[in-house]
């Protein structure tokens, strides 16, 4: 599987990254752990005449966390760091599940969350979690700096909302509210390592015992990672019991659009939607209620 | 255009021109001759070509040599050095059983160092979860968690020493 040739560059600013991509416009790609664009180079689904190397870019690599500010998480760090940081582990622990459960050890030691994120496949595992707890992220470009919530920034399989020449540089998440909860649930053909069948990620948090801010966010079984509003609306300050729990569950289903492909056929996903995203309410409602 | 990269191999220091596009793997096996890692299924599943790089355990396959520019890299070559007294992990391998036709053998002892180095008494569980990303066809699994649970054993009965290459 020899690659094609290109041109290898680690700057060293995130200025000269701009510059870099700017120049070497549409033949360019932005390189951080290179697990998914190595494959696609290797099966000529990609053949990129310049990669610019993220690692290298002073200022985004690592995780800080403050409790009132929240998580910034440079678009350089790996998902092993992510799912061993001891405040990810502590105030984010579905995030720390989820970072942990994407692909296997070595992996997770090359690979990076922005990576994850910026590849954008419909089961990509980091994506519901974030997307429910309200993420952003932080985009640089040669006109300036933006933020773009998680929720609109991907478009389709494969497509996000950044512009040509745009680099995401951190991902930031807000401090966990009072009294809440997440959890990542998800299910796949080869237990540990495999890529999502189906995978959820849900946030609520509980106010006089009932529950708010709910947010269901499923993966794998639509074009991009979905919201499953009808769901959350029905859960959305009411009372917490099985049955509301079962029909949420169901009605979750009944919104995700999923296809047949080799890791599953829609019919099997529309159950486990069901099934995974009853078990995400409970633990995030557990977790809620000791938070 | 060929670059220049400086790596560190086993404890040797290399000085190398290499086309950006050529991976570890094909560095370490072509240019140095390091064959015990091996080339499984080149998209970062089967984890027969895993080595490590500053200490943490990667797919060879997809990694650039132009990207460890300047790293730590250890292979299998290198948890025996001498090429005659083999590391503990090693040991336990063939002791238990845990090699058949060797082909998984060199990765998974790459991801048992690993393994071993942050956790020393790993559980039965994190031994799977520290090989999961390794696929064996011959022996089912269960004699390489018997191998790494016996390596954990020998290597904090001489101090842990192993761990230290």
């Amino acid at each position: 599987m020899r690659l094609p040739r290109f041109e290898y560059i680690a700057p060293k600013t995130l200025d000269a990254a701009l510059d870099l991509l700017a120049k070497g416009g549409e033949g360019s790609r932005l390189f951080a752990g290179g697990t998914d664009l190595m494959v696609k180079m290797g099966h000529g689904l990609a053949a990129p005449t310049m990669l610019v190397a993220v690692k290298e870019i002073e200022g985004l690599n690592g995780i800080s966390f403050d409790p009132s500010k929240g998580l910034s998480i440079g678009a350089a760090t790996l998902l092993v760091e992510v799912a061993e940081h001891p405040d990810v582990v502590k105030y984010y622990p579905a995030m720390a599940q989820a970072a942990k459960k994407t692909a296997n050890p070595q992996i997770r030691n090359m690979a990076t969350l922005a990576g994850n994120l910026c590849n954008a496949a419909p089961s990509a595992d980091n994506a519901p979690v974030l997307v429910a707890r309200g993420a952003e992220v932080a985009i640089a470009g040669l006109k300036g700096t933006r933020r773009l919530a998680l929720d609109g920034f991907f478009k389709g399989p494969g497509i996000t909302a950044l512009a040509p020449g745009e680099i995401v540089t951190h991902i930031l998440v807000p401090p966990p509210a009072k009294a809440s909860g997440a959890s990542f649930q998800w299910i796949s053909a080869r237990g540990k390592v495999d890529i999502s069948a189906v995978c959820v990620g849900v946030t609520l948090r509980v106010e006089d015992d009932l529950p708010k801010d709910v947010r269901i966010v499923l993966g794998a079984v639509g074009p991009t990672p979905m919201r499953a509003r009808g769901a959350e609306a029905l859960i959305e300050g009411a009372g917490w019991s099985k049955e509301l729990i079962g029909k949420a569950a169901l009605k979750a289903s009944e919104e995700s659009m999923p296809i047949t492909d080799v890791r599953a056929s829609a019919e099997y996903r529309k159950n486990m939607v069901a099934v995974l995203t009853r078990r995400a309410l409970e633990e995030a409602h557990a977790r809620a209620l000791q938070n | 255009m060929k670059q220049q990269i400086k790596l560190n191999v086993n404890g040797d220091d290399y000085e190398l021109f290499v086309d950006p596009w050529r991976t570890l793997n094909e560095v370490l096996r072509e240019d140095l001759n390091l064959t015990g890692t091996k080339l499984g299924c080149g998209v970062g599943d089967c984890g027969a070509c895993t080595v490590l790089v500053d200490g943490k355990s990667v797919s060879s396959c997809l990694t650039l040599a132009v990207a460890v520019d300047n790293k730590t890299i250890v292979t299998v070559e290198g948890l025996a050095p001498s090429g005659e007294t083999l590391h503990p992990i090693q040991t336990a391998f063939i002791e238990k059983g845990a090699i058949q036709c060797g082909f998984c053998t060199a990765g998974m002892e790459m991801s048992a160092l690993h393994l071993l180095k942050k956790h020393p008494s790993p559980t039965e569980q994190e031994i799977r979860e520290g090989i999961s990303g390794h696929l064996c066809r011959c022996t089912g699994y269960n004699q390489i968690v018997e191998a790494i649970t016996d390596a954990s054993g020998k290597l904090k009965a001489d101090g842990g020493g192993g761990l230290t290459s």
